[in-house]
């Protein structure tokens, strides 16, 4: 029952990333890609109907650790406070920015949105790749299963860590850079005229960046926690969503070369899914892994609560998840085609 | 003020109840917008249709502010309370985790379809659309409120082999009779705050002279539902919860009441100001044997005072919760009173003519915001000094290793960011009221 906990939650967080990762990326491109007001409605009509539900998944998969493993949600959220609060005061400027900016047609009310937006979108997947580092590179946990570290002290990955070092910063460009790609086939496949021949002319140089910075943060992970990859060989599961994630990146590329936009965006889609399952399965079942003593890490089995909490959960999840799939099937549905720039008042 | 713990409490509530102006009238609202669209569909007449669409655009700049807000809520709880999270994860993850999977994606889904898609899915389920928001919003309030019912009054639970909480029963701890009763209470008490904003604007546009058809149904709509909900809030929910409180939170029904000595009989201040240091209530004017009835429905039966509980079981602060029940129960009572009046103003085709009670109409929306927060703060403040009554005290619940310069730096900067997103919100919102009903471009 642990374990099944441990994969709803790490799957729930992977969708997240898939999901919202196109809406950081298209937020991130939008003002390279659509110059004109028609053009950015045009992006935000893409997204608009699809963030708020994205973000969703976030508080699903917050909700579930919640249930599951309250003492890893207690530890990480007050163990990384400030980085916390940043990621919620960006989360709501991007959330405002995307619903107000419409109301009023004044170039400078929607030129100030534009750019929180852009911002807001950029800093967003470098703060949640940092806390990805994080979680890869290890934390101070004490025997009381807590910890705090302050945002940054000397940027080196021991301790005295802080939460931005030169390790976890990469990872959250790395984030970032795999998001904007991924944004860039978002907007390729959802949008036609020049916003998507940009986007689609930048998705490739893009991916490239992606594949540069994929080996170096492969490279880093090896020395910060070696431990890691001695356990690749040895987890079946890992070889399986590794064999998932290159498959993506190669139907990324496939589709690039094809001009098939909905097939590069499913590759890129598995490329993050995969890349997030294989770290899963690689780190199970530690979920924030003590540097002080490896007693002290916070595991599936540890932090857990007690079984019928479990099995009860597993209940109402197993009906709410096809629920949740069936809500983003008919959402897709109805918004299916590419996005037209709607008329002033309505929409996005 | 460098006790990490009042900080911690400070940013809990500025944020809880900044965050709750928002979804108490999305909520109340969903259903009006519900009735709106049913009416527009039975009577085949347009102008509940321009409402139904006028109040959506309302609705979707509350609805936005209110995710945004409700975030950091979801967020503190780990962030500023880990030990009361760790403590009772077992038991209230349950239901934020469903409100998630229920509630949220739910609503996330409709509310674009709602705001954005009434020509692409067509009126008939344009109005589903607002059915599944209505429901959506509706559920999210009740896995909060069953959270915060566990807090006030645990069930279902079982301690672990490592002391913390764990689940025992699904159902006792769902279907907890405080949280049925709070539910119902804050639920009629939404609907309020909606009915009086709906009522507001159309006072507005009628005392203006300005899109009368629309005027008159939203009087209409704002009158009939706010009588309605103003009764159910006072009868029976309140008094329902009002019981509740008396057996099983006495001390906080005697700090209320600013109660220090126990007897039958007991009476209600409609005026007066506790004086804690000398345990009396100063220039008091009350009604005998009116908590007595309130508490025990008759009007001699004995009710505990603060002297006959230890002072560490006190809440904290006694004069707010004072205050608060007062403010709710007389605003609640004023209610009452303004629709009471209004809805026989309306009956007898005489509302639109009264210009003073238009201009009561237009100016008492605010009041139901107040009611309902000073509401809550009752509900938090009573529970006080608990956490989780009876079982974690609050000052054990939050984070150990916070300290309070991490604090008070988050608490300042929701100080601003809150404050510009309250500015920001009024700037709509008026702008959305001023162009009234039918405006599409501006």
């Amino acid at each position: 029952m642990h374990e099944i906990w441990f994969w709803l939650v790490s799957v729930m967080i992977a969708i997240y990333a898939v999901m919202d990762g196109f809406d950081f990326g298209s937020g991130v491109l939008h003002l390279f890609v659509a110059k004109t007001n028609d053009e950015r409605r045009e992006v935000l009509g893409a997204i608009g109907p699809l963030w708020d539900g994205n973000e969703v998944w976030l508080l699903a998969g917050g909700g579930a650790m919640f249930l599951a493993f309250p003492k890893v949600l207690a530890a990480g959220f007050s163990g990384f406070y400030l980085a916390m609060f940043l990621v919620l005061w960006v989360l709501l400027l991007r959330g405002i920015s995307i619903e107000f900016r419409s109301h009023v047609q004044d170039s400078l009310w929607r030129a100030f949105w534009d750019g929180t937006f852009a911002v807001s979108s950029i800093l967003l997947p470098v703060l949640l790749g940092a806390a990805l580092g994080n979680v890869l590179r290890g934390v101070p946990i004490d025997a009381n299963g807590e910890f705090n570290i302050p945002l940054f002290t000397h940027f080196g990955t021991a301790n005295p860590v802080g939460i931005l070092d030169w390790y976890t910063v990469l990872v959250g460009v790395f984030v970032l850079a795999t998001v904007t790609a991924h944004g860039a086939l978002f907007l390729a496949w959802k949008t036609d005229g020049p916003v998507h021949d940009r986007s689609a002319k930048l998705a490739l140089p893009l991916w490239g960046v992606v594949l540069v910075l994929w080996i170096v943060t492969t490279l880093a992970t090896h020395a910060v926690n070696p431990g890691l990859f001695a356990a690749f060989p040895k987890v079946p599961l890992a070889w399986l969503f590794f064999v998932v994630y290159l498959a993506g990146l190669g139907l990324v590329f496939v589709g690039l070369a094809k001009k098939k936009r909905l097939l590069s965006f499913l590759g890129s889609g598995a490329f993050i899914l995969g890349i997030l399952a294989t770290s899963a399965a690689c780190v199970f079942p530690v979920m924030l892994r003590s540097t002080l003593d490896s007693a002290w890490s916070l595991t599936a089995h540890n932090a857990s609560v007690a079984i019928h909490g479990l099995r009860v959960g597993l209940v109402w999840w197993l009906i709410g998840f096809p629920l949740a799939i069936g809500y983003f099937a008919y959402l897709f549905h109805i918004h299916r085609g590419k996005v037209k720039a709607p008329s002033e008042g309505e929409g996005y | 003020m460098g006790d990490p713990l009042f900080w911690h409490r400070l940013q809990f509530g500025f944020t809880a109840s900044f965050h709750y102006l928002f979804p108490q009238l999305t909520m109340g609202l969903a259903l009006l917008i519900v009735i709106l669209k049913w009416v527009a569909r039975r009577t085949g007449d347009e102008a509940y249709n321009d409402l139904a669409r006028f109040w959506i655009r309302i609705f979707g700049i509350n609805f936005a502010v209110g995710v945004v807000t409700g975030i950091p809520l979801e967020f503190q709880f780990g962030t500023n309370w880990a030990s009361f999270s760790r403590y009772s994860g077992g038991i209230i993850g349950q239901t934020l985790g469903m409100e998630g999977m229920f509630a949220f994606f739910l609503e996330s889904t409709f509310l674009g379809l709602l705001i954005w898609g009434e020509k692409k899915i067509g009126p008939r389920r344009h109005f589903w659309a607002a059915v599944a928001l209505f429901v959506g919003s509706w559920l999210s309030g009740y896995f909060i409120i069953a959270t915060n019912a566990f807090m006030q009054h645990p069930v279902g639970y079982t301690i672990g082999a490592d002391g913390t909480l764990q689940l025992a029963s699904f159902w006792q701890f769902l279907m907890n009779p405080w949280a049925r009763v709070q539910y119902a209470h804050n639920m009629v008490a939404s609907v309020v705050t909606a009915s009086f904003v709906v009522a507001a604007v159309g006072a507005y546009w009628m005392l203006k002279g300005v899109h009368l058809v629309h005027a008159k149904r939203n009087l209409k709509v704002g009158v009939f539902a706010g009588l309605i909900s103003a009764l159910l809030v006072a009868f029976p929910t309140g008094d329902l919860q009002g019981k509740l409180v008396a057996k099983h939170q006495p001390v906080a029904l005697a700090a209320m009441e600013g109660r220090f000595e126990s007897g039958t009989h007991a009476a209600m201040n409609f005026i007066g100001q506790p004086n804690v240091q000398e345990r009396k209530i100063d220039n008091p004017i009350r009604m005998p044997g009116i908590l007595s009835f309130i508490a025990y429905g008759s009007f001699s039966s004995n009710v505990k005072g603060l002297n006959d509980f230890p002072m560490d079981q006190w809440p904290t602060s006694i004069e707010m919760l004072y205050y608060g029940f007062h403010m709710m129960v007389g605003l609640g009572t004023f209610f009452i009173a303004l629709m009471g009046l209004a809805a026989l103003y309306l009956w007898r085709k005489r509302l639109e003519q009264s210009r003073w009670l238009l201009w009561m109409l237009m100016l008492a929306f605010p009041f139901p915001y107040i009611a309902n927060t000073v509401g809550w703060m009752v509900a938090e403040m009573g529970r006080q000094p608990w956490a989780v009554y009876g079982l974690m005290r609050t000052a054990d619940g939050a984070s150990r290793l916070v300290h309070a310069g991490q604090t008070v730096f988050t608490t300042m900067g929701f100080a601003g960011l809150y404050f510009v997103l309250g500015l920001l919100f009024f700037f709509l919102i008026g702008r959305e009221i001023a162009h009234g009903p039918v405006a599409t471009k501006h």
